[in-house]
Parts: structure tokens; C-alpha cells; sequence
């Protein structure tokens, strides 16, 4: 470097700023306070589990950064949820996580009063200045378990025991569907809905009402274990893991599994915040980010199988392959969307009708 | 529908019912000596992961079983010391209970929630009931013919013994039993304990019968399905068996209809699932147009015993 004037100048700036810096750094290296709300427990190995999996994800990757992840379990969706949104905002958490979708007024509520504290809600709608939204695309990991429902079950029917037709859960059927049709074209599935998300025993008798006949593959959008358990005694094709991998449960019966890692999300959403650059919005990514996962495959799964399986997880990862593409009749054999046009995202969150193939509920 | 498939029905609707039916006979027992419990739901709780714990350690089935009555009997015997020894409210108290037990379970049961198990296997063995007609008959597990035998041991037990007498005196009227010597607190807690029991059982159906893991609050609201079954078969045994089984057949019979896609649904799903709610209407209505016989309730339901007074 030439020593000019301007240089000079440079340096007596950068050497002026350096102290501030410094002051900076030091008020920054308190570690950040990040809060978790859960609606369930850790240990449903299920959805909840996904998110405290994701918090130790992020304090692992993050270290020193941040402090010991501060995780409310058990918080119903109602007033109370906004007692301990208030609690963690002014206990110095500065990053607080709503990880269920009633939660959401009340996020926007306290959020408010607290305009230093970001939030995010996931699958949530609403968003603020300080409040972003998140999911993930659950429905791409729900076309790789179609493709292979589609080529190994002998009955080609399917039943999706689900706990209430909302968008997310239509999607992940549509999708499964979809995809089993590429495969075999007389391919159907079957949804039940359960009206809760956790009932063991009624999840698994609705696996043998299926069972008895004639479904051979079962998806699950409950979030337990239980309909692969009796997919396994019952020695029928296969089920799929959602949100965890469940191979313990089910050894054989478990052809792969739909992982939640939201564990990504949380490093790159701490880091923003520690960074400065946290922005409001709304995030959906999905297998190319790696947020959805696909488990190992089963042993059951031939190798040409699993071939087809990963061409469509891969494709989905590279953008060579939307399941929602047209041409998609609804149930009924109307079309619903033209061939070559893709489904936009406003458009599959709002999804209140069954892809062809789907038996409807009656 | 074929033979095959009725016969694969009443098999998911005889699981379907036993725990419902174990626990609310236990419950009947509770209420004929003149307490209510409304603790069933926490028990049976306590009863599931302590089978659970058990199975997972050990591997015996029936070891597990034995274990959750005893946790069961525990559990309620912090109902009896308060509204027994304390004279608490039964109502308020059983409700604690509950509250209690699916606390404590959650907290007994961290760690285990990820772990599988076995469940319990036919009782007679496969070859008996390989012909589905037989598996009708033989195709169960231990848990199932329990059940039964505790159908017929409790009527004959309330109908055909002295103690039933007693323990039925104590429920109709306590001042009179006490006065005539009778240990009203004793019998009362001899009733509870065999409660406890029973529900700790009913809890062991859900790992052992049911789905073969443990998971919280997976009783799922059984437990006051059992005690307002008690009330439906307006405390008489083999009533109480065709009420469970009602149940059991109208929940099971609701997702068979959902699953079909069509052929089973000629009674819609939503029909079946409101049918529990129906029965019940129609038999408060039945019994209410007996007057005769009133409601058959012990009369000293949910009233703590006060011989001072």
C-alpha cells in the first residue's frame, strides 16, 4: 500500500472505528438467548422432537454464540402461550421460536410490545417486522414415499391415516398420490382422518381397519409410531416414518421415512440475528435445502426402487421435477391444472381438494 | 362383506373394549361400596407405563401385568388415605387424581418413549386358531379372558357372596352397616384398592394389547369413557360387558367405515362416530322413564362417611 493521503486518511478512520468496534464486540459476545415453544413434549418423537432435535442442532453448530436453548414444552394454544412468549421475551431472549400453528395471534400480540425481539412461527400465515413465518415441504419427501408405494404395493391401494383435513395434510396426500400414479396409473389411496394427533391405540387400530382390506402401504401424518407397528406384525408391504426415523419400531415394515431437520433453519436464523441481518419473511424450503430428509431405505425396497426414489428426491432437489406440475385432475376427473403449469405456493397452502386417485372421505 | 373380514372386525373390537371394560368393572366395584373415583383415566396411566417399564427391563408380559395392578392399587391408594381417612371431596380428589397420574406417568415415562416393545401373544396356541371361526374363539391374548372372568367373577361376587352383600350395604346405606359393626372405611378401601387395580390393568392393555410402545397420555380419555359406562349400565355387570362392547364396536366400527372407501359406508362414518353419544342419550332416557326402579345408583355415592353426624 502507498502511503497517500487518502490511505492515511483510511487507516485513521479504520484505527477511530476500532474501539467502537472493539465495544461492539464485546456487547455482541454475550451470548444470544434463543427460545423454543412447544405444544407437545420433546420426547413424541414426532414433530416436537424435530424441534428441540433443531435447537441442539443449533447450539452445537453455533457454540459460545449462543446460549443453552431455553425450551417451553407443553404450551397449549390459547392465552396461556402468550404468559410465556412475554416470559421468554423479557428474560433477554432475543430470538423466540412459536413452533405450532395456533400460536399465531398471539405472537403477533406480544411481538408488539417487544420490537427487539424477533420471532418466528412456524407454519404460521401472519408476519410483522419482527415476526417471519417458516415450514417445510414436507409434500416433496411425501412424492419420493409415493414412487415407492407406487412400484411395491401389490394391492395398489394405500390408506394415509391423518388427523384433520387442513392444506398441509391434503398436500402430503396429493403428493403421495401423484406420485404412486406416475408408477402404477391405477393406483389409490385412501385418507382417514382421526380428529387428533395423538391417539396410539385408535392410529393403530385404524392400520388394522385398513389392513383388513386390502391397503398394503400406509402413510401417516399422526405422529407416532404406532400404525407401523401393526404394519409389521401384520407382515403387510410397508409404512412410512414420519418426522423421525422409526426403523427401531419397525425394521422391516419401514420402507424409509420423512425427517424434520429444522436444524439449518435455526443456525441460519440465530446467526442472522447475531449478525444483524435478520429480516422478516417467509421461509419454505424443503430436501434441496436440507430441512426434509429421506431416511435409509428399508431392506424390503429392491435396488430399482430405490433407483426411481432417489431420481424423484433428486430431481426435486435440482428443479428438474415438481410433483404439482401439470396435467392434475381432482377426484372427481375434472381438470384442475393445465399440463405444464406448476402449482404456485399460495395455491398449494390453500389446497382444499383430492388429486385423482384419492377416495375421498365420505 | 365376507365372513373373513366381520371376523378380522370383531377381532380389533374385542382389543377395543377389554381395557374400556377392565377398568370400568373395576370402577363399578368402587362405586357399589358408595365412592365415586374419577381417577380411572390417571391410573390407568400410572398402570401403562408401569407394564411398560416392566416389559421393556424384563420381557415378561405377565410379570408386567402383575406390576401395573400393584401401581394401580398405589395410585389410588393416595385417593382413598385422602377422601377415606381425610374425608376429602371424591369429586375434587379423583379429579387431582387424574391430573396426577397423567403427570407422573409423563415424568416416569421420559426415556422410554423411544423404545419398542412386544406385545402379548395368543393365549391358546396358533394351531387352534388357525380356522377363522376359531380365532374368533381362541385367537386372543390372557388379557381378553381375563376380562370375562371378571365380568362373571364380579356378578357372581356382588350377587352370590356375603361380602357382596356388605360391600353393597356399605354403598346403600353406611350409618346402618357401621352401626350393625361393619368396618364402613375398611370395606371402602378394600373397594378402591381393587379399583386401582383393575385400572393398572386396563393401562397394561394399552402396551401389551394395543400398540406395543409407550407414549404420553395414550390412554387418550378411555378412562372416562369406563366411568361414564358405569352410570350407562346403571351398575349391573353384564350390562356394563354389552355397553363396553357397544363402544368398542362403534369406535372401531367408525374407522372400518372410513377405511373402506365406500363399501362399509352405508352408515356414514360421522353417524358412527356420534353413536356412542346417541346410546347414551337413549338409555338416561330409558332409565329415567322407569320410575320404579329410579337410576339404581348406590345411595351413598360420592358422600364421605361422617358417623358423628
Amino acid at each position: 500500500m502507498t502511503l497517500n493521503r487518502r490511505n492515511l486518511l483510511k487507516a485513521g478512520v479504520a484505527a477511530a472505528a476500532l474501539p467502537l468496534l472493539g465495544s461492539r464486540a464485546f456487547a455482541q459476545s454475550e451470548p444470544l438467548k434463543v427460545g423454543f415453544m412447544l405444544i407437545g413434549t420433546v420426547n413424541d418423537n414426532g414433530w416436537n422432537f424435530g424441534h428441540a432435535t433443531g435447537a441442539k442442532f443449533m447450539k452445537d453448530t453455533l457454540g459460545d454464540l449462543v446460549a443453552e436453548p431455553t425450551i417451553v414444552e407443553n404450551v397449549p394454544e390459547g392465552p396461556d402461550c402468550e404468559r410465556v412468549l412475554r416470559e421468554l421475551a423479557q428474560s433477554g431472549h432475543k430470538l423466540i421460536f412459536a413452533t405450532s400453528f395456533g400460536y399465531g395471534d398471539y405472537v403477533i400480540k406480544v411481538a408488539e410490545q417487544f420490537p427487539d425481539v424477533r420471532f418466528e412461527h412456524a407454519t404460521g400465515y401472519q408476519r410483522s417486522d419482527n415476526v417471519a413465518t417458516y415450514n417445510a415441504r414436507f409434500h416433496e419427501g411425501r412424492a419420493v414415499c409415493g414412487t415407492i408405494a407406487g412400484h411395491m404395493s401389490k394391492t395398489g391401494k394405500a390408506g394415509y391415516i391423518g388427523s384433520f383435513p387442513i392444506p398441509e395434510v391434503v398436500m402430503g396426500i396429493n403428493a403421495f398420490v401423484l406420485a404412486a400414479r406416475k408408477v402404477n396409473p391405477d393406483f389409490t389411496i385412501t385418507p382417514v382422518y382421526i380428529s387428533t394427533w395423538n391417539d396410539p391405540a385408535k392410529e393403530a387400530d385404524t392400520a388394522r381397519a385398513m389392513i383388513d382390506q386390502g391397503i398394503d402401504v400406509i402413510a401417516q401424518h399422526t405422529d407416532g409410531p404406532a400404525a407401523l407397528q401393526v404394519a409389521e406384525e401384520r407382515g403387510i408391504v410397508g409404512g412410512f416414518g414420519q418426522g423421525a426415523d422409526m426403523s427401531a419400531f419397525a425394521p422391516k415394515a419401514q420402507l424409509t421415512s420423512i425427517i424434520d431437520h429444522w436444524g439449518p433453519h435455526y443456525v441460519n436464523a440465530a446467526q442472522a440475528v447475531i449478525d444483524g441481518t435478520w429480516e422478516t419473511g417467509d421461509r419454505w424450503p424443503g430436501l434441496k435445502e436440507g430441512e426434509v430428509q429421506i431416511g435409509p431405505y428399508g431392506e424390503s425396497v429392491p435396488a430399482d426402487v430405490v433407483a426411481a426414489a432417489e431420481a424423484v428426491k433428486n430431481g426435486q432437489i435440482d428443479g428438474s421435477f415438481n410433483i404439482f406440475t401439470g396435467p392434475i385432475n381432482d377426484h372427481t376427473g375434472a381438470e384442475k391444472v393445465p399440463a405444464g403449469v406448476i402449482m404456485t405456493d399460495a395455491e398449494l397452502l390453500s389446497m382444499d381438494w383430492y388429486v385423482e386417485g384419492v377416495i375421498p372421505p365420505a | 362383506m365376507t365372513l373373513e373380514l366381520a371376523i378380522a372386525i370383531l377381532v380389533t373390537v374385542v382389543g377395543a373394549s377389554t381395557p374400556i371394560l377392565i377398568a370400568a368393572m373395576g370402577e363399578l366395584i368402587v362405586e357399589k361400596s358408595g365412592v365415586l373415583n374419577l381417577g380411572v383415566e390417571g391410573m390407568m396411566l400410572v398402570g401403562a407405563i408401569a407394564a411398560f417399564v416392566v416389559l421393556f427391563t424384563t420381557g415378561n408380559h405377565y410379570l408386567a401385568i402383575l406390576v401395573a395392578a400393584a401401581a394401580g392399587v398405589a395410585t389410588s391408594l393416595i385417593f382413598g388415605f385422602l377422601t377415606l381417612s381425610l374425608s376429602a371431596n371424591q369429586t375434587a380428589t379423583g379429579l387431582a387424581l387424574t391430573i396426577f397420574g397423567t403427570g407422573f406417568s409423563a415424568l416416569a415415562g421420559q426415556g422410554y418413549s423411544a423404545r419398542p416393545v412386544t406385545l402379548l401373544g395368543p393365549l391358546f396356541p396358533s394351531e387352534l386358531a388357525a380356522h377363522p371361526i376359531w380365532r374368533v374363539l381362541f385367537g386372543y391374548s390372557a388379557l381378553v379372558y381375563f376380562s370375562f372372568a371378571l365380568v362373571f367373577s364380579v356378578w357372581w361376587f356382588l350377587k352370590k357372596t356375603r361380602a357382596g352383600l356388605i360391600l353393597r350395604a356399605v354403598g346403600e346405606n353406611d350409618l346402618s352397616a357401621h352401626s350393625i359393626g361393619y368396618s364402613v372405611v375398611g370395606v371402602r378401601y378394600m373397594a378402591v384398592m381393587f379399583g386401582g387395580a383393575m385400572a393398572g390393568i386396563a393401562g397394561a392393555c394399552f402396551p401389551l394389547l394395543l400398540t406395543p410402545q409407550w407414549a404420553e397420555r395414550m390412554t387418550a380419555g378411555r378412562g372416562w369413557i369406563a366411568v361414564a359406562l358405569v352410570v350407562f349400565a346403571s351398575w349391573k355387570p353384564f350390562r356394563l360387558l354389552a355397553g363396553a362392547y357397544l363402544f368398542g364396536l362403534v369406535m372401531t366400527m367408525e374407522l372400518y367405515a372410513k377405511a373402506s372407501g365406500g363399501p362399509l359406508s352405508v352408515i356414514p362414518a360421522e353417524l358412527w362416530a356420534a353413536m356412542p353419544y346417541l346410546a347414551t342419550i337413549a338409555v338416561l332416557v330409558l332409565i329415567s322413564l322407569r320410575r320404579d326402579a329410579s337410576t339404581n345408583a348406590p345411595a351413598c355415592l360420592g358422600k364421605p362417611f361422617l358417623p358423628s353426624n
